[in-house]
């Protein structure tokens, strides 16, 4: 990783906002002889750039939005063409709490459904399991059955509003119950659209959200892949994360780089399985942290863009331009929220948001300021959402397409932060593949390695953050959301009453059958699909597979 | 680790003839994986010369309890940003007392509202750290409020 290097954008400014205006010539040429500039992941930063900057053909390596390498982006007319689809991302409580939430940022204008799950469906655990207790319907909604799937998109055209849902480890689980859903609704799996999660690599490096050892859970996240390409055309089966990889200190490089080689690493094996690459890979899709340093993070999805195009065509043999276009979607980064002065929070969410849209996002969460010190209010919700609609309808950004394209700097941070991910590519292929060094801890330790660099640099004010360690003044208190603790009662009646009500017979039958297909080497995804049928629980299912697979302990670096 | 760091440490091996190392236990109960913040307490306490049991993640108030009572520790960290923390805090310390532990310094990091802080407190909470409270600043807290305890470092 790159040297603990010191002094950040602006950093050490020494300036307080009375002296700017005093700079006499002579300081101020000091002052830069001194400081050391770099963007907020270490990188240096010069004076100015020019031509001499940017180095390469530019055909080759910047080219024509909408045409290889994508560079510019991954279609030709860009937002003049269509919007970016402003999904924000929600769940708390039950799932009536979730689904009228849903309706309420549908009827203010949002374009897709995010739907963010509980902690003990995350991990695999029913409600009413006591690994549960305390923490049902906190982070997110609880969903343990069919039954609570139906309820949470009851009143939605899922033909119509394309829906994504962030879930890991369990993803199987949670894809069966939807395309059930879909089926109440006479919907067939082939007109659903949407994305689920299914990125399980970075969940071993970053949010440590499993439920099986890394192989058994890299075969599932296969067997996903390939029934969505038998029978889900218009469905992303990965969502390749690089969100929470940041989230969990990575640089702007470590984010790149990681999240592509988890890419390559399923593409690897969904072509071991015998599937062929243009049929799988038009549908996977990214997804990306959008931090506070701007332009480093607009070169990220412009590295990002290129480098998955070369490897797709040069490395994976893919032949179609759609298996070589990235697409993603973005979110704002938490970890930049502060608790202090929340209301600052919006602005902080805008700039960030700003640099999704011109590094050409496909899809777009902007948080709520009030999301460093609980989930947000609807009021917060609603000035996040009309956060992405100013950008879109206000400041004319999205008139013309990679506004910044040709910019010096910005395609020279776009070399320099692809060449730092092909040094680690290189560095991970010593150690024998991303499988291999999640288990011997490498990205874990990276990533450690630069959250304890960053905190350092803001304990020393060497890196500023306005209400943090600049600026700091007594606190704005604004409302919060509470979850009312009786919402997980309630969630454990509704479990006990499905679990009352449906055949028990058939669901060990199931069971069984899973096991069997889980021991045989089977394609999961069916005997999963046919338990939720019978409404068995994700949590019996993720045990039954626990019996076969086993489970997975992490040893802990720091 | 940075030399300053080094430095502070080997200054507290040579006090550490007489006194001995706090010892801290690191906990990270609950579901959710939001490790950052342990892991760079659990360093930075480690750098200022603590000794630092980091417990890893998703551990039930059962396991903590009994991390805290086999290493003997003089403080815990508790990390937390699940939003179950007034479910999972105050079974920690109702089970630390159920086993008469009452001479361990708690504290708790996270996300935690205002009005939850002042009820963790009267459970027996010290202190209480949310986004954005300098490192050295727990540093010190810990090291003050252990030497404050009854037992003898």
């Amino acid at each position: 990783m790159e040297p603990a290097s010191t002094p950040a954008t602006g950093k050490k400014a020494d300036v307080g906002e009375t002296e700017v205006a005093a700079t006499d010539a002579a300081a101020e040429r000091d002052r830069s002889a001194e400081q050391e500039f770099t963007t907020m992941s270490g990188k240096a930063i010069r004076a100015k750039y020019g031509p001499e900057d940017v180095k390469g053909e530019h055909a080759d390596k910047v080219g024509e939005p909408g045409q290889y390498p994508f560079t510019r982006g991954p279609y030709e007319s860009m937002y003049r063409g269509r919007n970016w689809t402003m999904r924000q991302f929600a769940g708390f409580g039950t799932v009536e709490e979730t689904n009228e939430r849903f309706h309420y940022l549908l009827e203010h204008g949002q374009t897709g459904l995010s739907t963010a799950f509980d902690m003990p469906t995350l991990m695999g655990y029913d409600s009413d399991h006591p690994r549960s207790l305390g923490e049902v319907g906190r982070e997110g909604v609880a969903v343990d059955t069919l039954d609570d799937m139906e309820r949470l998109y009851q009143g939605i055209p899922l033909d119509k509003v394309s829906t994504s849902m962030t879930i890991n480890a369990p993803a199987a689980m949670l894809l069966a119950f939807y395309v059930l859903v879909g089926e109440r609704h006479g919907v067939t799996p082939d007109r659903l659209a949407g994305t689920i999660q299914t990125d399980i690599l970075k969940e071993y490096i970053a949010q440590k959200e499993w439920c099986f050892p890394v192989e058994p859970a890299m075969r599932l996240v296969t067997d996903m892949v390939e029934y969505c390409t038998d029978h889900m055309p218009r469905f992303h089966p990965i969502s390749i994360s690089g969100y929470h990889i940041r989230e969990a200190g990575a640089t702007a490089a470590q984010e790149l780089a990681f999240t592509l080689k988890n890419g390559f690493t399923y593409v690897e094996r969904a072509i071991e399985r015998g599937i062929d690459v243009d049929a799988f890979a038009p549908r996977l899709s990214f997804f990306f942290n959008a931090h506070i340093d701007f332009f480093e993070e607009i070169a990220k999805y412009r590295a990002a863009r290129r480098i998955w195009a070369r490897e797709m065509k040069e490395t994976y043999g893919a032949k179609k331009p759609e298996s070589m276009r990235l697409r993603f979607h973005t979110q704002t980064a938490g970890v930049s929220l502060t608790a202090q002065q929340p209301l600052n929070n919006i602005v902080r969410t805008a700039i960030e948001a700003l640099a999704g849209v011109l590094g050409g996002t496909q899809s777009l969460h902007t948080n709520s300021f009030d999301e460093a010190l609980a989930l947000p209010t609807e009021e917060a919700v609603r000035v996040a959402l009309r956060t992405q609609q100013i950008i879109k309808e206000e400041t004319g950004v999205t008139n013309t397409v990679d506004p910044l394209g040709g910019s010096w700097f910005v395609e020279s941070l776009t070399d320099e932060l692809e060449a730092e991910a092909y040094d680690y590519f290189r560095r991970i292929d010593e150690l024998g593949g991303m499988v291999e060094a999640v288990r011997q801890n490498f990205p874990q330790r990276e990533i450690g390695e630069a959250a304890f660099t960053f905190q350092r640099e803001l304990d020393d004010k060497d890196r500023l953050i306005v209400g943090v360690n600049s600026h700091v003044h007594d606190e704005e208190e604004v409302p919060l959301l509470h979850i009312d603790p009786a919402l997980e009662a309630k969630q454990v009646e509704r479990l006990l009453k499905t679990k009352a009500e449906r055949s028990q017979s058939e669901v060990d039958a199931a069971l069984a059958e899973l096991k069997r297909v889980a021991e045989a080497d089977g394609n999961m995804m069916y005997p999963i699909i046919e338990a939720a049928r019978a409404r068995t629980t994700e949590g019996e299912m993720i045990i039954a597979l626990q019996d076969v697979f086993g489970t997975y302990t992490e040893t802990p670096v720091f | 680790m940075s030399s300053e760091a080094a430095a502070s440490k080997s200054t507290e091996a040579l006090s550490g003839t007489i006194d001995r190392k706090i010892r801290v236990v690191v906990a990270k109960p609950g579901l959710d994986g939001h490790d950052r913040g342990a892991k760079i307490i659990a360093r930075a306490l480690r750098d200022a010369g603590m000794e630092v049991i980091y417990t890893g993640l998703h551990q039930t108030p059962e396991q903590i309890a009994e991390t805290t009572i086999q290493e003997d520790a003089d403080a815990i960290g508790i990390s937390i940003l699940s939003g179950a923390h007034m479910t999972l805090v105050p079974k920690i310390v109702e089970l630390l007392e159920a086993q008469g532990v009452d001479d361990v310094l708690l504290t708790v990091g996270g996300t935690i509202p205002k009005r939850d802080i002042e009820e963790l407190k009267k459970l027996g909470v010290s202190g209480v750290f949310t986004p954005g409270t300098p490192t050295d600043e727990i540093v010190e807290f810990i090291r003050d409020g252990v030497k404050g305890r009854s037992r003898e470092i």
